[in-house]
């Protein structure tokens, strides 16, 4: 093993035996940096830019008050038909929409490993809650950091995934984002942008939702009092 | 699902393969409405030129500041992964990558590896690697989970079923999966495979993946779909394998955000893709989903061929997103499978010589125009004419001549007779006193002008020369030459 490591790195090294000068990578960052200047849009156009790509994204998308949508979110699943629903009920927002849920909804926290109840999660799990950590206004993007109480698997293996974003959390760009939640100073296990539902267009350039994650993907847009 | 065996095609019989594919009007067809789709999504993306030519710079840039820093920025890579937790592994050949992964399985005591889309893997021919040894891989792609299942390759890198209609996807699906009846409905189509896949991904012991880029300063792997299958394979199993070109790596994850925004828009055409799934390492305490075993393979398979000289160093910047594919009139009329590599068109010209040696590809370099298209669409401005050009010298060039960098086939199209005919001709014509006695010699003698020309005569009618050269009919007039 550490013989085909030698031997690659000694082939790269022999071909590029010095490196960029101190400073290259310093101006290569200013000229990406400058790349993406120029005038931010204010909290308002954030929030219209959001909603609108991700509605043209297949994506449901509305706003409402932090008192408002755990009632608007249950009425919706309840019109759904969602029967069992995956949330994080030791998180502020899990517990505010798991009391506001019809007697018809179950709550489904994720409590064990994946590998004891995988079947149970693909086969009966109709939707998954998450919060996300931010949002990217010019691509219409949730940034979601998966944890302890809302796995990976929420916001991907159950045909329906619901989406909670704080106005107040969005930024312009990608670029915007990387930067000022200091990316650079170390990630999570998994980060994962998500632009809408699962889609493809293998079959003939033609585009199908719910290829292999969700059909369906619901935001809410949470503006205004927070709790 | 039934997986037949894949069969293998070799590129050397390139011209026989473009003749069929161009004497078929179907696959003519699903190419053409291809390409125009592309061709069309990818230019309603960049509708600010200046925008995109800066971007383009940009791009350029940050991938040939990599390469320049290449052995470093691997090391930094592997060191922030191993301290992450994950197995990181260096292949000199496909054959070391498939041991090592084969290895991975059997330590396991893996029979089911599920796959999120991999070029490398298919560089590799990974499948049938491990299915000869009792390890089945399912690809979850929609595009390769068709092209899979109809026992063929991709013919795109980022569509691999480009060439198949929903008519051919319905029969064969009907065929191979169980109870499903016809349909050529596409979103029905969609779902079946969804349903039939579900199962795979929760029986599966390994997730195998491709990797899109690779950040070394945080150690990150960035993943680029639209359909989810590869955050299932990468989440969903007990064991991540990622495989990756070596030449991925840049050096800071920041510098990623402008590639993927060109990978996207170039492809396909999209300002982004679903998922962007940035993986730093297997399952942390505490957390309950994730692989608890990640391994990354460093494949080389003749990239440090490509990497050693630096004209065609430009070769490994490529980011994978098609877009001289989607552009050339060539791939758009003889489609993937003509080329019989694993990445077709432009980029498959330039990159396959250094994967698989000259005498099986030298051939490829030579189905161009040049007329420059998939250049000018490069997002990160790889000169690919000028790199086809560089190909045909290096075919052409005696075997048997020291050359600083010598690529593996040199001379694979060299002729003694060929050089002859050249020599001849560059004398003949940097010499008037020779090219005078040539031109009365070929005007005078016409008549012995052989019908049979090579290639020429095979679609065009024989080449003669005139019965008087234009100097003569102006001497004629009592025109000076």
């Amino acid at each position: 093993m550490m013989k085909a490591r030698e031997r690659m790195l000694g082939r790269l090294r022999a071909a590029a035996p010095v490196s960029s000068p101190a400073g290259a990578i310093d101006t290569l960052d200013a000229r990406i940096a400058a790349h993406y200047d120029g005038i931010r849009p204010d909290a308002a156009a954030l929030v219209d830019s959001l909603e609108n790509a991700l509605s043209a994204s297949r994506a449901e998308v509305w706003r409402a008050t932090a008192r408002e949508w755990p009632a608007q979110v249950a009425a919706r699943l309840a019109r759904h038909g969602v029967k069992r629903l995956l949330l994080d009920p030791a998180r502020a927002e899990g517990a505010a929409l798991a009391g506001a849920l019809p007697a018809e909804v179950q709550v489904l926290p994720f409590s064990v490993p994946l590998e004891a109840w995988k079947s149970e999660l693909f086969d009966t799990v109709d939707a998954g809650f998450t919060v996300a950590r931010s949002g990217i206004a010019a691509t219409g993007t949730l940034i979601l950091a998966p944890d302890a109480g809302t796995p990976r698997t929420v916001s991907l293996v159950p045909p329906l995934h619901i989406a909670l974003v704080y106005a107040d959390s969005l930024h312009a760009t990608l670029h915007d984002a990387a930067r000022d939640e200091c990316w650079r100073d170390g990630m999570p296990a998994n980060l994962v942008l998500v632009s809408g539902p699962s889609k493809t267009s293998d079959i003939q350039q033609t585009l199908a939702f719910g290829a292999h994650g969700p059909r369906w993907m619901w935001v809410i847009i949470v503006t205004g009092d927070q709790p | 699902m039934t997986t037949q065996s894949m069969h293998f095609v070799a590129p050397d019989d390139f011209h026989q393969r473009a003749r069929t594919a161009l004497n078929d009007p179907k696959l003519r067809a699903s190419f053409r409405g291809a390409m125009d789709f592309l061709q069309t999504k990818r230019s309603s993306q960049f509708p600010d030129a200046s925008e995109l030519e800066h971007l383009r710079d940009l791009g350029e840039a940050i991938r040939q500041h990599a390469l320049a820093n290449l052995p470093q920025l691997l090391v930094q890579l592997e060191d922030k992964l191993t301290a992450a937790g994950v197995q990181v592994h260096w292949a000199e050949t496909g054959e070391e990558a498939n041991e090592i992964i084969l290895r991975i399985a059997q330590r396991r005591g893996a029979h089911k590896v599920i796959k999120g889309k991999s070029m490398a893997s298919e560089e590799i021919e990974l499948n049938h690697y491990l299915g000869e040894r009792g390890v089945e891989c399912i690809e979850s792609d929609m595009g390769e989970y068709i092209v899979q299942m109809a026992g063929e390759k991709p013919s795109h890198i980022v569509m691999p079923a480009i060439h198949k209609t929903r008519q051919d996807i319905g029969t064969l699906f009907e065929q191979h999966i169980p109870d499903t009846p016809y349909s050529d409905d596409v979103d029905t189509l969609i779902q079946t495979g969804r349903r039939a896949l579900r199962t795979a991904f929760a029986e599966a012991d390994i997730g195998l993946s491709g990797v899109n880029f690779a950040a070394a300063d945080t150690g990150t792997l960035w993943l680029v779909e639209n359909e989810g299958n590869g955050r299932l394979s990468t989440t969903v199993p007990d064991v991540h394998i990622a495989i990756m070109g070596m030449e991925k790596v840049v050096a800071k994850l920041e510098h990623i955000v402008p590639l993927a925004s060109l990978l996207t828009r170039s492809a396909t055409g999209q300002p982004i893709t679903t998922y962007f799934n940035l993986i730093s390492g297997p399952r942390r305490e505490g957390e309950l989903d994730g692989p608890r075993e990640m391994h990354l393979v460093l494949l080389d398979n003749g990239r440090t061929q490509a990497y050693a000289d630096e004209q065609l160093r430009t070769t490994l910047q490529c980011i994978r997103c098609g877009a001289c594919m989607n552009h050339c009139p060539v791939y758009g009329r003889i489609g993937g499978h003509a080329y019989g590599t694993t990445y077709p068109g432009p980029i498959g010209k330039i990159i396959s010589p250094h994967l698989l040696g000259l005498e099986a590809t030298a051939d490829l370099a030579t189905a161009s125009s040049l007329c420059g298209a998939c250049g000018e669409v490069c997002p990160v401005r790889i000169p690919i004419p000028a790199l086809l050009v560089r190909l045909r010298t290096e075919a052409n060039r005696n075997p048997q001549e020291q050359v600083a960098h010598p690529l593996k086939g040199q001379g694979a199209k060299f002729s003694r007779g060929d050089k002859l005919v050249w020599r001849f001709w560059s004398g003949a014509f940097s010499h008037p006193s020779v090219y005078k006695v040539f031109r009365w010699a070929a005007t005078r003698f016409r008549a012995l002008t052989p019908s049979e020309q090579l290639g020429w005569t095979r679609h065009r009618a024989p080449l003669k020369p005139a019965p008087r050269s234009l100097a003569d009919l102006m001497r004629e007039r009592d025109q000076p030459e």
